[in-house]
C-alpha cells in the first residue's frame, strides 16, 4: 500500500515544483523590464543611487511648473478616459441589450462589428479617421479631447467582450418582461434591473478602456494631440529617467487596476451566488481577440 | 358559464377575439377568440407549440399580434405597451430580480406606481403574509428553494392588484410535491381575492384541479373550452379526448346516437360520427373480470397506488387499457382470459 502512495505524493511535489518554476519565469518575465526602469531611475552616473527623480515626480507643484506638458497630457489622458468610458457604456449596454431582447438574429453581426476594430490597426483607423478629423477639429476646436470618439472605436471589442460574458449570466428577457409587466418604463427597466445585475460586467468594462486610453499613444501623435503617452515620449528626448518614471507610475497603475478588478468581483460573488469575479467577466477577451484576428 | 369565484364582482372580464400570430409560416394563433368571465380562472391547455403561450403573451402585451382585439374589463388594449395594462404576470423561469430582496422584489411593482414607502412596505408585508414567506422577507432568491421564489413572484405579482393574473407555466420548474402545493395555493389565493386569472400549462392534472374552466389548444385553435367535468366526460372531439386523460380507440358501429362496443350498446355524445366508427371510452369507463371464456387476455397488470391498470387483448385484436381497483389487481396475471365490457357511459365516436 505505501508503494504507490509515496509514489503519488512524489508525482505532487514534482507538480508543485513544476508550477512555481513556471510562475517564477512568468513573473520574471514581466518584472524584469519594470525593475531596468526602476534601477533607470534611480542610477547616478558615477555608482551609487539617488531618489531625486521620484521626489520631483511626487511633488505635484514642481512637476506642473517644470515638465507643464506632461500636465496637459495627464490631464488630457484622464479627460479621454472619462469620454470614452461614458460613450462607450451609453452606446453599448441599451444596444446590447435590445439586440438580446427583440433581435436575437442581430447579435453576430453586432458582435462581428463590434470585433472588428480589432482587426484593424491603429495607424489605418488614424488614414481613416483624418479626413473626419480635420472637419471635426476645424469645425469644434482643436481639443485633444475629440479623440475619445476614435477611443471608443478602439475599446469596444474589450467591452463588448466584457458586457457579453454580463448579459450571459442574467436572463435579461424574463427580467425585463418581469418589469414591464409590473408597469415599469423601458428606461426604469434598464436602470433599476439591467444596469444593477450588470454591475461587475460595467465595471469591467469600465477598466479595461481606461487601461487601454491611458496606454493609446498611436492615434493622439499621429493626429498631433498631447495625451500621457505622447507627453512622456516628447520628454524622454530631453529628460529620459522622468519620462521612463512616469511610464513605469502608470504600468504598475495599470496592473493594480486590472489586479484590483478580480479582487472586486471575487468579493461580491461571496454574497451574490450569481455574481462572478470581474476576472472571469474579462477572461473571454483575449480568447476572443485571438479568434478574431486570426483571419486578417 | 359557471364561475366559482365568490369574489368575481372584483375582477374584470377579458375577452381576446379573432386573434392572429404567425411566425414565419407557423401560425401560432390561428383566429382564437377566448371570452374570460369576471374573477374567472380559465386554464389554457395543450401540447407545446399549440399557441398557448403566445395567447397569454399577447394579452400580456410582450406578443403583438397580427389582427384581432384584446379588450381587458371593456377597455381595448390590444396597443397598449405592457407596462401600462395593470397586470400581474409570474414565469416559467425564475424571475425575481436577483439583487433586490424578496420584500424588495414585491415593492417594485408599487414603486412604478409611484406609491410611498409606507404603503409599499405594508402592502409587501400583507403581500408575503399571503404567501406565506414574511419569515424570508429578507433574502434574495438565491437564498431561497424554487417553491418559495415562485411565491414570492406571486406575491410580486398580486401586490400591485392587477385587473389580470397571468400565469406562464409557474410550476413546472418545480418537483412534483412543491407543484401540488403550490397550485393549490394559488388556486386558494385566487378564489380570496377574486382576480380574473389565465394559466398556461401543459400538465393535464394541474389545469383540471385548479381551474373553473380549461382550454385545450391545438395548432393555433381552441379546440374546447369547458368546465374540468364537462371536458373530461364529453369531449368534443378525438384530440381533447385523448390529450386529457387516457382513452381506448375501440371500434364499434354507430347509428342513431348508439354504437356497438364490445357486445354492448353505448350513448354517444353530440358530434360523434355515423357508421364504422372507433369509439373513445375512458379506462375507468371499462369493466374487467377474469373469465375463462372472456373475449380478451391479459397482457400485463401494474401497480399505481390508488388504483391499478390492466392491458388486455381482445379477441378482436385490439388493445384495451382498464382501470381496476388496486385490491383487485392480483386476480390479473398476464395471459389470463378476462371479460372486459364497457360501462355504459356516454362516449365519443370519430370515423375510422
Amino acid at each position: 500500500m505505501a508503494g504507490p502512495v509515496s509514489q503519488r505524493a512524489a508525482v505532487r511535489r514534482k507538480q508543485a515544483i513544476f508550477r512555481w518554476v513556471t510562475v517564477s519565469l512568468v513573473l520574471a518575465f514581466f518584472m524584469l523590464p519594470l525593475i531596468g526602469m526602476l534601477d533607470f531611475t534611480t542610477k547616478v552616473r558615477r555608482g551609487g543611487r539617488t531618489m531625486a527623480t521620484w521626489k520631483t515626480l511626487m511633488n505635484v507643484s514642481e512637476i506642473s511648473t517644470k515638465y507643464p506638458a506632461l500636465k496637459e497630457g495627464f490631464i488630457a489622458s484622464i479627460g479621454l478616459s472619462v469620454i470614452t468610458v461614458v460613450i462607450m457604456l451609453a452606446l453599448l449596454v441599451p444596444t446590447m441589450t435590445w439586440v438580446r431582447l427583440r433581435l436575437p438574429g442581430m447579435s453576430r453581426l453586432v458582435e462581428f462589428i463590434c470585433l472588428l476594430p480589432l482587426t484593424v490597426p491603429a495607424i489605418v483607423l488614424v488614414v481613416g479617421l483624418a479626413p473626419v478629423y480635420s472637419w471635426v477639429f476645424y469645425l469644434f476646436g482643436e481639443s485633444t479631447l475629440w479623440l475619445g470618439l476614435a477611443y471608443v472605436v478602439l475599446v469596444l471589442p474589450y467591452a463588448y467582450r466584457a458586457l457579453d460574458a454580463g448579459l450571459r449570466a442574467i436572463d435579461v428577457k424574463t427580467l425585463s418582461e418581469a418589469a414591464r409587466s409590473l408597469g415599469a418604463s423601458w428606461f426604469r427597466v434598464m436602470w433599476r434591473i439591467v444596469l444593477p445585475n450588470l454591475r461587475t460586467a460595467v465595471l469591467s468594462a469600465s477598466f479595461l478602456s481606461v487601461a487601454l486610453v491611458l496606454g493609446e499613444f498611436t492615434i493622439a501623435n499621429l493626429f498631433s494631440r498631447r495625451n500621457l503617452q505622447v507627453a512622456m515620449y516628447q520628454l524622454g528626448k530631453s529628460d529620459a529617467k522622468i519620462s521612463v518614471a512616469v511610464g513605469l507610475l502608470s504600468l504598475v497603475f495599470a496592473f493594480v487596476v486590472l489586479f484590483a478588478m478580480s479582487f472586486v468581483g471575487a468579493q461580491r460573488s461571496g454574497s451574490r451566488r450569481r455574481r462572478r469575479p470581474l476576472a472571469a467577466a474579462v477572461a473571454p477577451a483575449p480568447a476572443g481577440t485571438g479568434s478574431v484576428k486570426e483571419p486578417s | 358559464m359557471s364561475v366559482a369565484s365568490p369574489n368575481a364582482e372584483r375582477g374584470v372580464a377579458v375577452e381576446l377575439t379573432e386573434l392572429r400570430r404567425s411566425y414565419g409560416p407557423v401560425n401560432a394563433l390561428d383566429s382564437m377568440t377566448l371570452h374570460l368571465a369576471p374573477g374567472e380562472f380559465v386554464a389554457l391547455l395543450g401540447p407545446s407549440g399549440c399557441g398557448k403561450t403566445t395567447a397569454l403573451r399577447c394579452l400580456a402585451g410582450l406578443e403583438d399580434p397580427d389582427a384581432g382585439t384584446i379588450t381587458i374589463g371593456g377597455r381595448d388594449v390590444t396597443a397598449l405597451p405592457t407596462n401600462k395594462r395593470d397586470l400581474g404576470m409570474v414565469f416559467q423561469a425564475y424571475s425575481l430580480f436577483p439583487h433586490m430582496t424578496a420584500r424588495q422584489n414585491v415593492e417594485f411593482g408599487l414603486e412604478m406606481r409611484g406609491q410611498d414607502k409606507s404603503t409599499r412596505a405594508r402592502r409587501a408585508g400583507d403581500m408575503l403574509d399571503l404567501v406565506g414567506l414574511s419569515s424570508q422577507a429578507d433574502r434574495y432568491a438565491h437564498q431561497m428553494s424554487g417553491g418559495q421564489q415562485q411565491r414570492v413572484a406571486l406575491a410580486r405579482a398580486l401586490a400591485i392588484s392587477p385587473q389580470v393574473l397571468l400565469l406562464d407555466e409557474p410550476l413546472s420548474a418545480l418537483d412534483a410535491k412543491v407543484r401540488t402545493q403550490l397550485r393549490d395555493e394559488i388556486r386558494r389565493i385566487q378564489l380570496e381575492i377574486g382576480t380574473t386569472t389565465l394559466f398556461v400549462t401543459h400538465d393535464q392534472e394541474e389545469a383540471l384541479a385548479v381551474a373553473d374552466r380549461v382550454g385545450v389548444m391545438r395548432a393555433g385553435r381552441l379546440e374546447q373550452l369547458a368546465p374540468p367535468q364537462e371536458l373530461y366526460a364529453r369531449p368534443a372531439t378525438a384530440f381533447v379526448a385523448e390529450f386529457v386523460g387516457l382513452t381506448n380507440r375501440l371500434a364499434g358501429r354507430a347509428s342513431g346516437g348508439r354504437a356497438e362496443v364490445l357486445g354492448v350498446s353505448l350513448p354517444l355524445l353530440a358530434g360523434s360520427g355515423d357508421g364504422n366508427v372507433e369509439v373513445l371510452v375512458r379506462p375507468e369507463g371499462i369493466e374487467a373480470t377474469p373469465d375463462p371464456n372472456g373475449n380478451a387476455t391479459v397482457l400485463s397488470a401494474a401497480f399505481l397506488g390508488a388504483h391499478g391498470r390492466v392491458t388486455a387483448r381482445t379477441d378482436g385484436g385490439e388493445q384495451v387499457e382498464v382501470q381496476v381497483a388496486s385490491a383487485a389487481l392480483p386476480s390479473f396475471e398476464p395471459g389470463q382470459r378476462v371479460r372486459v365490457t364497457p360501462r355504459g357511459d356516454a362516449a365519443l365516436a370519430v370515423a375510422r
